[in-house]
């Protein structure tokens, strides 16, 4: 009994130093046997933040985008994409303004400049000795450069921070349907095609050997991934957007080798690190983009040290 | 440009060039290969054995000449797929998560469903191809597990998969095992006594006798071609490998890749 007690107290005054834990520590410092209260109280922290509803918008619009961006990782770690992810999620930037400016739906602005730079880094590519590495770099910084320029020049409409950083707690509900509409074309369109996505990863000289349409499997997983760090972008801004559209994928590739379970673990890793993130933005009153990639990287950590164990038992 | 050929004619090349900016892949390249037999296409690194592969499946355009495959042109034949492409295993990702069954399972894809989804049909000719090249047992082990043999003879058995009539082969005997590469001739030979027609790249041509009875000697033009046995002469070999006819030696070892 006075271990017990002498845990939840030390737990009370740690968690003290965290402003956003304060109901936890009244509670457990309220009447009644501390066990019960330790239990209830974790609980009472645990649903507190989705007693709100502009949390359980923010959990859905992060759930969603952390689950068909994994997905969609799984192929591009596979193909060597993830610099490409890089540059497309940046490269959007101008096109959410001009869109913002034009009250267009951002997405539209978002996948034109995401395929524009696409197209551009491969017409780089192909006409100069440059690597592509190099084409990617070039292209990518410019075309977010002329994005922030942009909103240097809008009053006031715009708010960069938003952008950049997301801003999921102020989500609209023309953002959340948005994001529900692209997310589910995305997702279903990854799922029928996986088989063709999977071979153009693999071995694209054969998939045109017996007349599959490379180009178009090519060109359509391009266009998906502008359309992914779109919802993604909803969820974690542009800066961070990267990590939803590689971790998930890294992750998965070292707990397994097959791509059908990569299928697998990556959305439930990535849906686990937006649920834990989210929460965990309120406990902590920390912003909650951050912190969902941050918890994608310690699972991806993780996934280091058991792919290393393994490795070693093996061995 | 293209001339007629007759029923008997699997693939027809004539006349084919191939230029990469200022260097000259292929030259004026005519070689045929008729259904029912297997063709050598011996060169040593760099001498456009696989731009020739490449220009024949349509990878690459040529400047001049003409490809005809089974007939027709090569989109149709591909759109068919009736080309089979066994590439050299060492052009595989052999990290990537896929099974055997899964690559074997590749050769079926373009008769299959917009998903690609596997039925009853597609199983039987995975499992029959598997057992052909001698890897039945390790239909789920993933392709990085096998050695650089298993993994040529998986490529082949998705060709078989793919029931190609014409088989294009990348140096298929390239660092295999003796048992794999007796593995490889013995289904090569079958494919061809069952009227098939193949079309092999190697520079190892102690293969060729057995395998091959035709071959066509080949240093970005056709240096010769003909009967295995009247091709594989010292004085043509020595042209294809750029040995100097004299001493028999190699002058200057050309680092050229593929």
């Amino acid at each position: 009994m006075s271990t017990v007690s002498t845990v939840s107290a030390l737990s009370a005054e740690a968690l003290g130093a965290l402003p956003g834990l304060v109901g936890l520590v009244d509670v457990v410092t309220a009447p009644g046997g501390p066990g019960t209260a330790d239990a209830s109280a974790w609980w009472q922290v645990l649903v507190e933040p989705w007693q709100y509803g502009f949390m359980r918008r923010a959990l859905l619009v992060t759930v969603v985008a952390s689950v068909v961006s994994a997905l969609l990782s799984c192929w591009l770690v596979l193909i060597g994409w993830s610099l490409m992810g890089d540059a497309v999620s940046h490269a959007v930037l101008p096109g959410v303004v001009l869109a913002y400016l034009v009250g267009a739906p951002f997405a539209v602005g978002a996948v034109v400049f995401g395929v524009g730079a696409v197209a551009l880094i491969g017409a780089v590519r192909d006409t100069t000795r440059l690597k592509e590495d190099t084409a990617i770099g070039v292209v990518f910084t410019t075309v977010f450069a002329v994005g922030v320029v942009l909103v240097s020049t809008t009053p006031s409409q715009v708010d960069l921070t938003h952008i950049l950083f997301g801003n999921v707690l102020g989500v609209s509900d023309a953002d959340i349907v948005q994001v529900l509409v692209l997310a589910a074309a995305t997702g279903i369109t990854l799922v029928v095609l996986r088989r063709d996505i999977t071979l153009y990863a693999f071995d694209r000289v054969h998939a045109h050997v017996v007349g599959l349409p490379v180009r178009r499997t090519g060109a359509l997983l391009l266009g998906l991934l502008a359309v992914t760090v779109v919802v993604a972008l909803q969820a974690v801004g542009v800066v961070l957007a990267v990590a939803m559209v590689i971790t998930p994928g890294a992750t998965a590739f070292l707990l397994t080798d097959r791509i059908g379970r990569m299928l697998v673990v990556a959305p439930v890793l990535a849906a686990v690190a937006a649920v834990v993130g989210t929460w965990g933005s309120y406990a902590l009153d920390v912003g909650s983009a951050g912190l969902v990639v941050v918890c994608q990287g310690l699972l991806f950590a993780a996934a280091y040290v058991v792919s290393r164990v393994r490795t070693r038992a093996v061995a | 440009m293209s001339t007629g050929t007759g029923t008997g004619t699997a693939l027809a090349v004539r006349g084919l060039t191939v230029r990469y900016r200022e260097t000259v892949a292929l030259e004026d390249v005519t070689l045929d290969v008729g259904a029912g037999q297997a063709c050598g296409l011996v060169g040593m690194n760099g001498s456009g054995k696989s731009t020739l592969f490449r220009t024949v499946v349509g990878l690459v355009r040529a400047q001049a000449g003409s490809v005809e495959v089974l007939g027709g042109s090569v989109a149709q034949a591909r759109a068919r797929g009736a080309v089979g492409y066994v590439p050299q295993q060492d052009d595989l990702d052999r990290d990537f998560p896929v099974s055997v069954r899964d690559v074997v399972l590749m050769g079926r894809y373009h008769r299959m469903g917009p998903t690609r989804r596997a039925r009853p049909d597609d199983d039987r000719a995975v499992a029959e191809a598997l057992a052909r090249v001698g890897l039945e047992g390790l239909a789920g082990r993933q392709i990085g597990r096998l050695s650089g043999g298993q993994r040529q003879r998986v490529l082949l058995a998705r060709a078989l998969a793919q029931e190609a009539r014409l088989l294009l082969l990348d140096e298929p005997f390239t660092g295999l095992d003796v048992m794999s590469q007796a593995a490889v001739t013995e289904v090569l030979r079958e494919i061809v006594d069952a009227g098939g027609s193949v079309l092999v790249s190697t520079h190892d041509l102690s293969v060729l006798p057995d395998l091959c009875s035709r071959s066509v000697l080949l240093h970005h033009r056709v240096l010769a071609a003909g009967p295995t046995a009247d091709v594989l002469t010292p004085a043509n070999l020595a042209r294809t490998f750029g040995l100097d006819p004299a001493t028999g030696r190699v002058p200057t070892r050309g680092g050229g890749s593929r």
